[in-house]
């Protein structure tokens, strides 16, 4: 029952924070604020996670892939194909409702228990509007280049790893990054990501909103804002990969 | 002027508000005074619609802003100039850009009329020198200061201030009080105090309404707080061992 309670909280601050801005001017201002905070910030994160996990990738890859009917370009088309469906889009967007989600719940929920955000309704502000929806157009706009960003970098990573480790040969993995390659799935890639940022920044925008208390309470919605939006991100990953990759759906 | 009709507000089974009737004039500075948790602030959130009222309503110079819709709320709220108890600076901006932000929100001004508002306002309150500084690098009654500049950045009808002397030391409060008074003389604003400082009751109030039982228990001047026979004012005025010699030296004749 207090799902469905939290549900329509949810919808009603969406609905005042889905509003004409007050002035464009400011609101511009604020989303080219939000894609330097939200989006330039996770950058380096996002960086170094995609190299590492693309690594990673092809070193499984290549000590499981021991059958002599597998092909040994297989390495490169396991890490391109699940940098491109699953690590960036998914496992990098959970990162970023651990690092973008929880400062957007302890940004607002620490306006919202200091009063700031009733000073901003005084004077006739509608916080919503002012404090969410920039955040939520910077993030849908700055996620995809982030994903693509990740899956470049992926991709360098295995390389880097081929390199290194020698397990797969260059040329092997060269070949396999670019066999049968379905650029539909960068596509779907971008659509999740556009999905999840979506989630990640209205999740944790309400559970800072509706922060009441002290410091303990700011921190404990900084929590749920990551722990919901990743069981949204998971949920809405497999709706969506029903939607757009099982044939015939 | 502010009228607050027939004003109820309950939290669950605690009925905080059960008919608050007041009024609140125009020019003046009003104080809502009452012990610890008899629902001033609850009544000073449900005038600037912060609370919804369960019955009642607020009038602003007669416009009814209870039965207003959102919008036409906006309209009222701009007229608005409002002190929180903590101050409610916004943390991540400086002193120059929190007196700046009502009038970037709601004007047309150029940035060098903004510069020259903000400037006046920091000036009127004293402020010299500390623009470029965060909330948390300010003392508390500087704070308090830039929040009331903030206030009156857009020439507001009606200032709200919430406990204007809470956690100051005597001087400041002072300071603070002299500041709220001069402003609405100055700006002919309609002026609402909460306060439980007797010293500032007696330093700035032209009209006390006294909150008890969740109703306004009495109202008057000043003057008039210092004659009641009223036993529940007459026991929240003289609780401090000041306020009692004050209340000798009135028997004898002194003060006012």
């Amino acid at each position: 029952m207090q799902l469905f309670t939290h549900l329509g909280a949810y919808f009603l601050l969406m609905l005042r924070a889905f509003t004409k801005p007050d002035k464009y001017k400011v609101f511009f201002r604020r989303i080219v604020e939000e894609i330097e905070l939200i989006g330039l910030g996770s950058i380096s994160i996002v960086s170094i996670l995609s190299i590492f996990m693309g690594a990673v990738m092809l070193i499984q890859a290549a000590n499981n892939f021991s059958s002599p009917w597998v092909p040994a370009y297989a390495e490169g088309v396991a890490a391109r194909d699940s940098m491109i469906l699953e690590f960036s889009p998914t496992i990098i967007c959970m990162v970023l409702a651990g690092k973008v989600g929880s400062s957007i719940a302890g940004q607002i929920g620490t306006m919202k228990v200091t009063e700031q955000i009733n000073a901003m309704e005084i004077m006739g502000v509608n916080p919503p509007n002012y404090l969410i929806l920039p955040k939520v157009i910077a993030s849908m706009f700055f996620f995809p280049f982030l994903v693509i960003l990740s899956i470049f970098l992926g991709i360098l990573g295995g390389y880097i790893a081929t390199v290194l480790t020698g397990l797969v040969t260059v040329e092997n993995y060269i070949y396999g990054i670019q066999f049968d390659y379905n650029p539909f799935y960068v596509t779907y890639a971008i659509v999740k990501s556009v999905f999840f940022a979506f989630l990640i920044t209205t999740i944790a925008s309400y559970h800072g909103y509706n922060t009441r208390g002290g410091a303990k309470e700011v921190g404990s919605s900084s929590t749920k804002a990551v722990v919901y939006s990743c069981i949204a991100i998971l949920l809405f990953d497999v709706i969506l990969t029903q939607l757009m990759l099982t044939p015939g759906s | 002027m502010i009228e607050g009709v027939g004003i109820k507000k309950s939290f669950g089974d605690n009925h905080v508000l059960s008919g608050v009737d007041v009024k609140l004039h125009k020019g003046k500075v009003n104080m809502i005074i009452g012990k610890s948790g008899t629902g001033k602030s609850v009544l000073l959130k449900a005038l600037v619609g912060l609370h919804e009222v369960d019955e009642g309503k607020v009038l602003f110079n007669d416009r009814n802003f209870t039965a207003m819709n959102y919008k036409e709320k906006k309209v009222i709220r701009k007229e608005i100039g409002m002190l929180f108890q903590s101050g409610a600076l916004f943390d991540s901006l400086t002193v120059e850009e929190n007196v700046k932000y009502p009038l970037e929100m709601f004007t047309e001004m150029t940035p060098e009329e903004m510069h020259e508002r903000v400037d006046f306002c920091l000036n009127r309150v004293n402020i010299k020198d500390s623009n470029q500084l965060f909330p948390s690098e300010i003392s508390g009654g500087m704070n308090k200061r830039v929040a009331i500049a903030r206030a009156i950045a857009l020439n507001p009808e009606y200032l709200f201030c919430d406990e204007p002397n809470s956690g100051l030391d005597p001087q400041t409060s002072i300071l603070i009080d002299t500041l709220i008074q001069d402003i609405t003389r100055e700006f002919n604003t309609t002026t609402v105090v909460i306060s439980h400082d007797m010293n500032s009751v007696l330093e700035v109030a032209d009209y006390i309404s006294f909150i008890h039982d969740g109703i306004v228990w009495w109202e008057g001047t000043k003057e008039d707080i210092l004659k009641t026979d009223n036993k529940e004012v007459v026991a929240f005025v003289y609780a401090s061992e000041f306020m009692k010699n004050l209340r000798s030296e009135r028997l004898k004749g002194g003060y006012f």
